[in-house]
């Protein structure tokens, strides 16, 4: 029973980039489609011209290019504020870790032009953050893989004597390499550094089975929905390629830890490493939904309807079930456009 | 002590564990002896039936039971411990 006031809704959807490193726009936008109805009116909100949901017509109405996180706030809400005086945005949904800082900070002001959001406050994405992650695990008590923050080679050094190789070693915002020598790690790390800036973060390598939990927290330290997701096939860039939920009282359990000690208000994901003694260690914690968020509608919870409907006030029942043994396998699929098309967004930003 | 009892079967012999997201095939016979387990029939019956479908010697069933519950334990799908139903 979709009440009316969410079939016609106007939301804006940012991580259209549905390729090799998936975001999870495409995902959520499916989910809301499937969810709310044809009806509603799906905004792209878009980075690059070559982000494949630009040109996903059955899916996206219409995709306007946004600044990116580094131009500022300033920048970005006056970039909205065009859009909602063509579109009439009911709602944001941002799906980037590095866009989240900036969507934040606007959210009052989102508000008062009617625009909502469901998003964590500062502190949560902080405490969540890679560098803070083995710290937040020291003090509520959860499996984090040991940690050292890299500025220099001779931290690198001290990194291997102290948590001994194999090494993960991660970027600030993104990338991660598993290095066996001192010279892999020595290559990651300026390659990382290079990258994404500083400190690189060297962590504790923990064999086991690689589980993610898609969940969505109500801001006041439960979840309202929790699907677990084992990964069956793994990129070279670490990402699923195909998955199956799962169904682990312990996952729900580590869920609901972490929304009792953080109170996360919105969509979250956990990356987590199950070892051989069935500890489960928290790799990440993603502050957003995963680009595999559909898997969760399919298997009965439609996080991202759920998103809207709390965005829009109203109380949710927490979902307690869903379908174990629902298999997603991600492909590639050449859509074909015009190039007119690809002409018209990089030109003008819109299309 | 018991085959986990959402482990999910099928007459493929297709095997899946919800807990762990694992899956194994197995032959028709391992089809057959997961039902049973399943539904909860003891070894001794599970193995009269099987001595009564099959020509093999109760040594040479005992031996492969054996084997099977080794298999059955490696692959996470008991409960604990051995297959001990009633």
């Amino acid at each position: 029973m979709t009440a009316n006031k969410y079939t016609n809704l106007c939301i804006g959807v940012t991580g259209l980039n549905a390729n090799d490193n998936p975001g999870p726009g495409v995902a959520v936008i499916r989910a809301l489609k499937e969810g709310l109805g044809a009806g509603v009116k799906i905004i792209g909100l878009s980075y690059e011209s070559l982000e494949p949901g630009i040109y996903m017509h059955y899916l996206v109405d219409k995709t306007y290019q946004v600044p990116y996180p580094t131009a500022g706030t300033e920048n970005l809400i006056e970039r909205i504020r065009h859009i909602h005086e063509k579109e009439g945005l009911d709602m944001i949904i941002p799906n980037f870790d590095a866009e989240l800082y900036n969507f934040i900070k606007i959210a009052p002001q989102l508000k008062k032009m009617g625009i909502h959001t469901l998003l964590p406050s500062i502190d949560q994405l902080l405490m969540r953050d890679k560098v803070n992650l083995a710290a937040f695990g020291r003090q509520n008590n959860f499996h984090v893989p040991g940690d050292y923050k890299l500025s220099t080679e001779a931290d690198l050094k001290a990194a291997a004597g102290e948590l001994s190789f194999p090494l993960v070693i991660k970027g600030k915002f993104y990338g991660a390499t598993v290095a066996y020598t001192l010279n892999a790690a020595l290559n990651a790390f300026h390659q990382l550094g290079a990258a994404w800036g500083y400190p690189v973060i060297a962590q504790q390598y923990i064999k086991g089975t690689e589980i993610n939990i898609a969940a969505l927290g109500d801001g006041k330290g439960n979840n309202i929905s929790i699907v677990p997701m084992r990964k069956l096939y793994i990129t070279d860039k670490g990402k699923a390629w195909a998955g199956v939920t799962i169904e682990d009282p312990a996952l729900i359990k580590l869920a609901n830890s972490f929304a009792k000690a953080t109170h996360w208000n919105g969509p979250y994901e956990m990356e987590i490493m199950r070892d051989g003694e069935d500890h489960l260690f928290i790799l990440e914690i993603n502050p957003r939904f995963p680009a595999w968020i559909y898997l969760a509608a399919a298997a009965g919870q439609n996080q991202p309807v759920s998103l809207v409907k709390m965005a829009m006030g109203e109380d949710i029942i927490p979902f307690n079930e869903y379908e174990a043994g629902k298999l997603f396998i991600r492909h590639s699929w050449d859509d074909v456009v015009d190039i007119s098309e690809f002409q018209q967004f990089s030109a003008l930003g819109e299309l | 002590m018991k085959l986990k009892k959402n482990i999910a079967t099928s007459e493929s012999g297709f095997i899946f564990n919800p807990a762990t997201g694992d899956s194994f095939s197995g032959n028709a016979m391992a089809s057959s002896i997961l039902l049973a387990m399943k539904n909860g029939e003891a070894e001794v019956t599970i193995k009269q039936n099987i001595l009564q479908k099959y020509e093999v010697s109760p040594e040479q069933l005992d031996r492969d039971w054996d084997d099977w519950i080794v298999q059955l334990k490696e692959a996470n799908l008991l409960e604990t411990g051995s297959y001990d139903g009633k």
